[in-house]
């Protein structure tokens, strides 16, 4: 804790003002009552209801599956756009793919939403693919506006590793493709776990760009919860969002402490370098 | 001969060994990502442009074709800027712009004066509690966007949390209205940005050399004096890069006063959605989408600008 | 191994003065641009087998960048680098048969120390019984017998150097290159690893290349250095060379301290010049053969060290190297002392005198007014 006291209130007002409507969430998620006025008692009654709601929870399968498959494709697309960048120099046409990667990190959605769905529609009418929209829309759609993302933390990784690391292994007899999968790749390997974990997120979560490319019979989750959240409070979603913010605090709170352990080992490691052991 | 020397020269280490190989390898890394992006991020942009100009008619899809193949062969080009026309005559557009820049700008000074102290704590605060804070920062980002939107519907509502909160203190007697104004959409806005402006102002401040304001101590400067002369100033950077991150995507933002704000906050992002879903004039929402693009195009390129300097995080 | 033959000892030790002695790196006009900068400019020079060479400069005199286009990661712009008789301009890194060991070490952090220096050897397809026993042998080549399951991270900076010495050396290359190899040691570390990595190169018998920007370190380590500035090479010679002869300004001053005196060539003879010195304020004679016309300006270098530094006019002197002036400052080094005479012309002279020879005499202190004094032989002539 820093000592300066405005500072102090500056931090704990900043992550009040983050956590009260999370921690809001959370609770309400267990009233049985249906306003947020009152309290009536404990109970795990919109689990249940949510469990019980097949639309929201066809709608979640879709999610969780368009979000892996799009997370995947664009960890591999934002790898090799990350290489270009920290590694390949001046390449013909650097500067329109560095705005091209960096533009879709600030580009407010409903462009990207509406110049993609333009782009599908248009295909199909000249090439006669892809055939309506659907599942495959949205993962191309998804595809592209997460890869951004990968990009900035595989570049940002790999331009905080030292070069020499890929040069000494393509001095000792190395080819590139070998120097990029026995060197590159195992020392980014946390970057592209971080990267895959925040293109999965934000793939999960997106409404704006999915609206858009989406067709009649596919339906994420966001747009369901946006349906039912434009009508007013619906309690299911205090326990969906419960739910997930469960998933991730674990998932952060076990990488932190994984993180931590790792520091520790490291710390102790060089500390008994250092003392000649 | 000459040629390839010259090529070579603007190609240093790496790049310059693959380039030996022959550019089978190279070409791979280099084609697929920038075809994905050509194919699926600048494309549409050109479609949207060609579709702003085209007319609007009763169809699937629903819009004039810009190039019509004409029975002699030759194209006849059908251009149209009755789209931009409208937009710039009817009020309820420039107004929805004029208040998309307002809300935007407003909610970006919020999440500067709020995130600040936030930043600046966590990068003065003890090393080992860095990290952890930082989490902290970052754990409501990972959670989804919409639900947390939602989450202000019950605080702020009539009957919701704090008026309920503030009735009981007695600080006021008849519930505040603050829900479905534009109030709400700062706070929806200030809160859902606010981790995209702690980020780079931390990064930017936790670099900051302490010894810096050591020195300014040392001769003689106040703690608040040197953070005004010293800290502030070099932490122009991470404002900038901080700003852009919230001021970008809030311009046209779409969620927040579609949940938060009443059908008199008007942002553009929320016309062009209307245009398009309920109206179903592609292209009146795609010229939308043009004249937002202008508006954005100069800070997108200082985020570019800052966002390669850094060499980047988001 | 070769005390049996002294006669071949002494062009093994010396193979740059044997004109039918075959070059084993012949770097020929090399010119390396980037962009508008060029980084090495025009240079041509040639390594033999078994030397101990050193590229010496400041930053930017272009030593890393001929590094680096030995090593394969850069490519020249113009000229050819021929590595035992093979041009090596199309020749990818990893089919050089060189190898380098890096500034910061690279180290594999992934991998243990074994596992580190096998890396190469995997590369070329050796036998795995073949690796096991060249990689033990690397190890104990530089005393790190019993550190081969560790990963680097748990290595101190100085365990880690030898481990990149090692990996460099176990593919056994026909060159093997040093970018600043004592760079990230501490100074006491460094001058005890300076003779270990001569005493390992005598034994390997590999040729090195070492670039560095420690004029100490190369002249301690290297059978012939040499000297770059802007790009291209100042001076080659061994370090005695270097440093008593220097042929330009530019390594008199790169080199140790010196004192510079401007002036004009009275007499070039082929056992001396005669150079008039309005600095000094008297002619100055050295005895080495002159090589510049009556009238060009020119520079006579006088290290510190050969000049004498008296209280009294010194006996029998002609009035030639020979300058009177003010001490204004006194450094006492333990060894040595430093002292800085203000000349009667304004110049200012820099003098170092061993200490024992002080003890007796009257010791010499600030304002006193002094006779400085030099031998013919100790100064040189440059251009610039």
């Amino acid at each position: 804790m820093p000592k300066s006291w405005f500072l102090r209130f500056g931090l704990i007002t900043g992550l009040l003002f983050l956590y009260i409507p999370i921690i809001l969430l959370i609770v309400l998620s267990f009233n049985d009552n249906r306003s947020v006025s009152v309290w009536s008692e404990f109970s795990f009654r919109w689990y249940g209801e949510l469990m019980r709601d097949d639309q929201l929870l066809s709608a979640a399968w879709l999610s969780v599956r368009v979000a892996f498959i799009s997370a995947s494709f664009a960890v591999v697309l934002g790898t090799l756009a990350g290489m270009m960048l920290a590694r390949f120099g001046a390449f013909k046409g650097r500067a329109l793919f560095s705005g091209m990667v960096s533009a879709p990190l600030v580009m407010p959605e409903v462009i990207m939403g509406l110049s993609l769905l333009l782009l599908f529609v248009s295909m199909e009418q000249v090439l006669g693919w892809p055939e309506g929209r659907g599942m495959l829309t949205i993962i191309l759609a998804h595809i592209t506006f997460t890869m951004s993302f990968v990009t900035v933390v595989v570049q940002s990784r790999l331009v905080s590793m030292d070069a020499s690391l890929e040069e000494a292994a393509m001095d000792l007899g190395a080819r590139p493709a070998k120097v990029f999968f026995v060197i590159t790749l195992p020392l980014i390997a946390p970057a592209i776990v971080s990267g895959w974990l925040l293109a999965f997120t934000l793939s999960l979560d997106d409404l704006v760009i999915t609206s858009f490319v989406s067709g009649p019979g596919s339906t994420t989750l966001p747009q369901i919860v946006f349906s039912s959240v434009r009508l007013g409070l619906s309690p299911k979603v205090n326990a969906l969002a419960t739910i997930v913010v469960t998933i991730v605090a674990i998932g952060i709170i076990c990488a932190g402490i994984y993180n931590a352990r790792q520091e520790k080992a490291r710390q102790r490691d060089e500390q008994m370098a250092q003392q000649g052991g | 001969m000459a040629e390839t020397v010259q090529s070579e020269m603007r190609h240093t280490g790496f790049l310059g060994l693959l380039q030996r190989v022959g550019l089978s390898g190279r070409a791979l890394v280099v084609s697929v990502p920038y075809a994905w992006l050509l194919l699926f991020f600048l494309v549409p942009f050109l479609i949207v442009l060609k579709i702003a100009l085209a007319e609007s008619q009763m169809a699937i899809p629903p819009f004039t074709s810009l190039i019509e193949n004409v029975e002699d062969l030759k194209y006849q080009i059908t251009v149209t800027f009755y789209n931009f026309h409208y937009m710039v005559t009817d009020d309820l557009y420039i107004v929805a712009y004029l208040n998309s820049l307002k809300i935007a700008f407003i909610s970006t000074i919020c999440c500067l004066l709020l995130g600040y102290p936030v930043a600046y704590a966590i990068a003065k605060a003890d090393p080992k509690w860095r990290a952890p804070l930082l989490m902290l920062v970052i754990l409501p980002f990972w959670t989804s966007f919409l639900i947390r939107v939602y989450a202000w519907i019950g605080i702020l509502s009539n009957n919701g949390v704090l008026n309920n909160v503030l009735m009981w203190l007695g600080i006021i007697d008849q519930p505040l209205q603050i829900l479905y104004t534009p109030v709400a959409t700062y706070i929806g806005i200030t809160y859902s940005y606010l981790p995209f402006m702690i980020l780079p102002l931390y990064s930017t401040l936790e670099k900051l050399d302490n010894t810096l304001l050591e020195a300014a101590a040392d001769l003689g400067c106040p703690p608040w004096k040197a953070f005004l002369t010293i800290t502030l100033p070099l932490s122009i950077p991470g404002m900038i890069a901080g700003a852009l991150l919230v001021f970008i995507p809030a311009t046209g933002e779409f969620v927040i006063p579609e949940l938060l704000g009443g059908p008199d906050t008007l942002m553009i992002g929320r016309t062009l959605w209307t245009e398009f879903f309920n109206n179903r004039d592609w292209p009146l929402a795609s010229a939308v989408a043009v004249a937002l693009l202008l508006f954005l195009v100069v800070p997108i390129m200082i985020f570019q600008n800052v966002q390669g300097k850094q060499g980047g995080h988001p | 191994m070769a005390n049996a033959q002294p006669s071949r000892t002494q062009t093994k030790l010396e193979p740059w003065r044997d004109p039918n002695e075959k070059p084993y790196v012949r770097i020929e006009k090399v010119t390396k641009k980037f962009g508008d900068f060029t980084a090495v400019d025009d240079v041509s020079l040639s390594i033999y087998r078994g030397e101990f060479f050193s590229l010496l400069g400041g930053s930017g005199s272009g030593k890393t960048t001929l590094l680096r286009m030995l090593a394969g990661f850069e490519r020249p712009t113009e000229g050819k680098i021929f590595i035992d008789g093979v041009d090596m301009s199309n020749v990818p890194p990893y089919e050089r048969p060189v190898n380098m060991m890096f500034q910061s070490y690279a180290l594999f952090p992934h991998m243990s120390v074994e596992a580190n220096i096998a890396f190469g050897l995997h590369q070329d397809k050796v036998g795995k019984a073949e690796i096991a026993e060249r990689v033990a042998d690397a190890l104990n080549l530089v005393q790190l017998g019993q550190f081969g399951k560790r990963k680097p991270h748990q290595l101190s900076g100085g365990q880690r150097q030898r481990v990149a010495l090692a990996r460099a050396l176990v593919k056994r290359p026909k060159l093997l290159l040093l970018d600043e190899p004592l760079g990230a040691l501490d100074k006491k570390l460094r001058e005890q690893t300076q003779f270990e990595l001569v005493n390992i190169q005598e034994k390997v018998g590999i040729t090195f290349v070492v670039v560095t920007h420690d004029q100490e370190e190369a002249m301690t380590m290297s059978s012939r250095i040499a000297v770059m500035n802007r790009g291209y090479i100042a001076q080659i010679g061994t370090p005695t060379e270097i440093y008593e002869y220097p042929n330009s300004r530019f390594t008199a001053e790169f080199i140790g301290s010196v004192n510079m005196f401007h002036g004009r060539v009275l007499e070039s003879e082929p056992d001396h010049s005669l150079i008039r010195s309005d600095e000094a304020n008297c002619d100055l004679y050295v005895s080495h053969p002159g090589h510049l016309a009556p009238g060009t300006e020119c520079w006579v270098a006088v290290r510190p060290e050969k000049v004498t530094i008296t209280k009294d006019a010194p006996a029998g002197s002609d009035g030639r190297n020979q300058a009177t002036g003010v001490v204004k400052e006194i450094a006492y080094l333990g060894d040595v002392s430093i002292y800085e005479i203000l000349l009667d012309t304004g110049k200012r002279v820099r003098v170092t005198a061993p200490m024992v020879t002080r003890r007796t005499e009257m010791p010499i202190t600030w304002e006193d007014r002094v006779y400085l004094s030099w031998r013919p032989f100790a100064g040189s002539v440059l251009t610039n």
